[in-house]
């Protein structure tokens, strides 16, 4: 991985990386994650600025992070292009799906108590809570079917959703405890 | 929607018990929330903003988020607009969303330029794989939670779950695009809710 000196991008390519994730942000229904196919196309197979690998290791890196899943875009576009890669794809990320959120918000804020809104929260819930639960499933995927340690993977997954569920400890203690026991080999 | 510049008090969501007193307050916590989300910042948010600051309900968070996820866009980010827009206008969405954003931006990109000498230590991937681990149980224990606002749905308890159950076989054990699960069995859902809310 190219992280210290990313390659220098000419002005177009920079507006075309810009442009691509303008695009993706628009598509994101679901998350930003469920559109890394799409940039992977657009910057491994397409342009090969990046490697698949340094590709997958910015999405593990920024999921390690604290903060939102979201950064994976900004360390991709660090790994293409360096500091002015990271803002053209985290703008391009941002930019429309927050104006499309402000208004989308205002208009249903102005319409809570309207049968078709009230319809429209009460069908989706069901639906939110499901994909939560997938995404809880899908996360612990890898650690799960990692044969060896999958049995110190299910316990440590299974003591999490004990603690969470029982106690107000804030989950950062918790994710301290799932690093110690990791670097001890437990995981 | 959003209060006026003179308004002294900022305009709660109707039942939630608190609010924040300004929209530095709302870029303080949200940046807290972030800097706490190790793998994902739902969990951390849903716990301090509903079940510890009394911000929100469980109803009316699980009701932003069904939103949030609906509309493109990240889904915490989106979350963090409607939030901060829900309390202080575009002030307030601006202030949430440097929160959850500016810090985490720096931390996330001085760890890619120090990545390649991090890889090489074992403990340090065995601690990242621990982490992991932890944020799944994280995700899982907020849907069980957030799922005790089903029993209060329109759609009756029993659609309700079986809604749930059927998105999650579909999403997490069939891999169906996501798309398409929201387009046909939200309308769908959202179908039976407009014929139970006569």
């Amino acid at each position: 991985m190219s992280a210290l000196l990313p390659p220098a991008l000419g002005a177009a390519d920079l507006l075309g990386l810009f442009g691509h994730f303008l695009m993706l942000s628009l598509l994101a229904v679901g998350g930003a994650i469920t559109t890394a196919p799409g940039m992977n196309r657009y910057v491994v197979v397409e342009h090969q600025w990046i490697t698949d690998a340094a590709f997958s290791t910015s999405v593990a890196l920024a999921q390690a992070a604290p903060g939102p899943n979201v950064l994976f875009v900004a360390v991709i576009g660090w790994n293409v292009a360096g500091p002015l890669g990271a803002l053209a794809t985290m703008t391009g990320t941002l930019l429309p799906s927050t104006v499309l959120t402000l208004y989308a918000t205002r208009w249903g804020a102005a319409r809570r108590d309207t049968r078709g809104m009230r319809a429209f929260t009460t069908g989706l819930t069901p639906l939110t809570i499901g994909l939560l639960m997938a995404t809880g499933w899908v996360l612990a995927q890898p650690y799960v079917r990692d044969g060896l340690r999958s049995t110190g993977a299910i316990a440590l997954i299974a003591f999490s959703v004990a603690v969470m569920l029982r106690t107000r400890l804030s989950p950062m203690w918790l994710v301290a405890v799932g690093a110690i026991i990791g670097a001890l080999g437990g995981v | 929607m959003s209060p006026s510049r003179t308004d002294p008090a900022p305009t709660a969501p109707p039942g939630s018990p608190a609010s924040p007193a300004s929209p530095a307050e709302l870029f303080f916590v949200f940046n807290k929330l972030a800097l706490q989300g190790f793998g994902g910042v739902l969990a951390v948010t849903q716990r301090e903003l509903v079940e510890r600051r009394h911000w929100l309900t469980r109803d009316q968070f699980v009701e932003t988020l069904a939103l949030a996820q609906v509309l493109p866009g990240p889904n915490v980010v989106n979350l963090s607009l409607m939030l901060g827009d829900r309390f202080f206008g575009l002030r307030g969405a601006m202030a949430a969303l440097a929160g959850m954003l500016l810090v985490p931006l720096v931390i996330v990109l001085a760890l890619t330029v120090a990545y390649a000498e991090f890889s090489r230590i074992p403990v340090v991937s065995g601690a990242l794989r621990g982490m992991g681990a932890v944020a799944a149980g994280l995700v899982i224990a907020t849907g069980i939670r957030l799922a005790t606002t089903l029993r209060s749905n329109r759609l009756g308890l029993p659609l309700a779950s079986g809604i749930a159950t059927l998105t999650f076989v579909l999403i997490a054990w069939l891999r169906w695009p996501l798309v398409g699960v929201i387009l046909g069995l939200g309308s769908l859902a959202v179908a039976i809710a407009w014929q139970r809310w006569r």
